[in-house]
């Protein structure tokens, strides 16, 4: 009798069960073996034209130095971080080497190494930008993150997601905005924007109970984007909105916001 | 007769062209000429094709995102105290400057006031499950090395983070400003644990008047370099 009891066929369940299960435990093998089949991989290999390269312990300028590569030997490039680069030497020792100083090596053809970094012509031709501002909205405190993508050097297009909490009410706006920018090549560049969207309103649950409500928007505003370092940008901006409501008057609010952004 | 003369004009014809194709060289005015092409062309002995050597480089593994969970506790001014848990992702721009986006889960438990009460409830139970999001700048303010005996170093980092975010917790989304203090030891060049103290403040009115509330959190971190 016992037997057969544990012979018995699973429920779907308990099938359905197993199955997740064992998917899981494929994704998680997967993202752990990951690590070390990369390892695996073929690195680039520099020569050192320097009279010495200096090597590191740590990704950053505090970090001793506690091996040192002659002219004529070559390195490993085993990865990077900001502007630091682990690099490992003909004996396996490894260590942090900064950009200056490896940009001063050679690669196997004998031309010398150049790393690709962000500059502020980026800035202007890059395609894709995302970032995140914060600011008021009529009074209200207003989080927002955007994506956006450059149709050419002046002219792109931004999806926006806003979360708005004010003392009397929260609420989401999503919006779709084109962005002019007339001197994209300046350093401090100035932007016009016009775009529309939708605003969801939620009173909040401590005053008197009020529906929820959706309501279309349209705006226009300005700002600048101004280029700090690297693929990295400080944007501040205005924006006037039209809240166009089902009541007899439309609502007008007006919202500033500072934040930084990315380019890439 | 005629074919004779034929021939001399010829060979007169022919003596002075080279003569001047002559003196063109030498004044360098035929540099830019192209070759006079040759009738029979002789097989060239040396052929001058040289394949130009192609090197691949090998895209060097750039790791400056890192992404991870915590675990740890937060104390909900006036609703006691409760284990929290949270993800992170975070974007290195400089050595010494990070940006963080941080979401987090706790349960608030009861107020005193609910406590000694009975049955009283100042907010339902789905109403205390507290989601928070933040979006913080960070900057290492103390790079370090730490030993552990004699053949073992790791690196560390002392950072401050500041940012801003929202809470949605008693029924209503609340802006929330978080600051905090963090310490990050890497474990292997790629894998990092944290250790992180925070205080999230919102305002809340639930009880009775509006106040600023400071919620301390420290957790427990695990974070991959990718």
């Amino acid at each position: 009798m016992s037997a057969r009891n544990t012979t018995t066929t699973p429920s779907t369940l308990q099938q359905t069960k197993s199955v997740i299960a064992a998917c899981l435990c494929a994704v998680v093998l997967q993202i752990v073996l990951a690590a070390p089949l990369q390892a695996a991989d073929e690195y680039r290999t520099v020569t050192i034209a320097d009279p010495y390269i200096e090597m590191r312990t740590g990704p950053g300028r505090g970090y001793p130095i506690f091996y040192v590569v002659d002219r004529g030997d070559s390195i490993e490039i085993l990865m990077q971080r900001t502007d630091w680069y682990q690099v490992r030497a003909a004996n396996g020792k490894e260590g942090w080497v900064n950009r200056e100083q490896l940009e001063r090596t050679l690669q196997a053809d004998g031309q010398s190494v150049s790393f690709k970094v962000a500059t502020i012509e980026d800035f202007t031709n890059a395609k894709w930008e995302i970032g995140a501002l914060a600011g008021d909205f009529d009074g209200a405190n207003i989080v927002s993150i955007y994506g956006s993508y450059s149709l050419n050097p002046n002219v792109a297009v931004e999806l926006w997601g806003s979360q708005i909490l004010g003392n009397f009410s929260d609420g989401y706006m999503a919006s779709i905005n084109v962005v002019h920018e007339t001197w994209p090549e300046w350093r401090v560049s100035p932007f016009f924007t016009l775009g529309a969207g939708v605003i969801h309103t939620n009173p909040k649950s401590t005053i008197v109970e009020a529906p929820d409500r959706t309501d279309d928007i349209g705006h226009v505003g300005a700002g600048f984007r101004i280029y700090a370092t690297r693929r990295f940008l400080l944007r501040a901006e205005y924006k006037s909105y039209v809240v166009f409501t089902s009541r007899d008057d439309n609502e007008e609010i007006e919202e500033w916001k500072v934040g930084f952004a990315f380019f890439f | 007769m005629e074919s004779r003369f034929r021939v001399l004009f010829l060979i007169i014809a022919m003596i002075s062209l080279s003569g001047c194709a002559a003196t063109k060289n030498l004044f360098g005015f035929g540099n830019e000429e192209a070759p006079p092409p040759t009738a029979e062309g002789p097989g060239q002995v040396i052929d001058p094709e040289v394949e130009r050597r192609e090197i691949k480089e090998p895209k060097i593994d750039r790791e400056d995102f890192e992404i991870g969970a915590f675990v740890g506790i937060m104390s909900v001014e006036d609703f006691g105290t409760d284990v929290s848990y949270g993800v992170r992702l975070a974007y290195h721009l400089t050595e010494g400057f990070f940006v963080e986006g941080t979401a987090g889960y706790t349960e608030a438990g009861l107020t005193s006031f609910e406590e000694l009460s009975g049955d009283a409830r100042l907010i339902s139970d789905s109403e205390r499950e507290l989601y928070y999001y933040n979006l913080n700048v960070g900057y290492n303010i103390l790079p370090g090395e730490i030993f552990l005996g004699e053949g073992r170093a790791y690196n560390t980092n002392l950072y401050l983070i500041a940012g801003l975010g929202s809470t949605d917790f008693a029924g209503d989304d609340r802006f929330t400003v978080n600051v905090g203090a963090g310490y990050r030891l890497l474990l292997t060049d790629s894998i990092a644990l944290h250790l992180d103290f925070r205080d999230h403040m919102f305002d809340i009115d639930v009880i009775g008047e509006e106040k600023t509330v400071h919620n301390l959190e420290g957790h427990l971190g695990l974070t991959v370099f990718f």
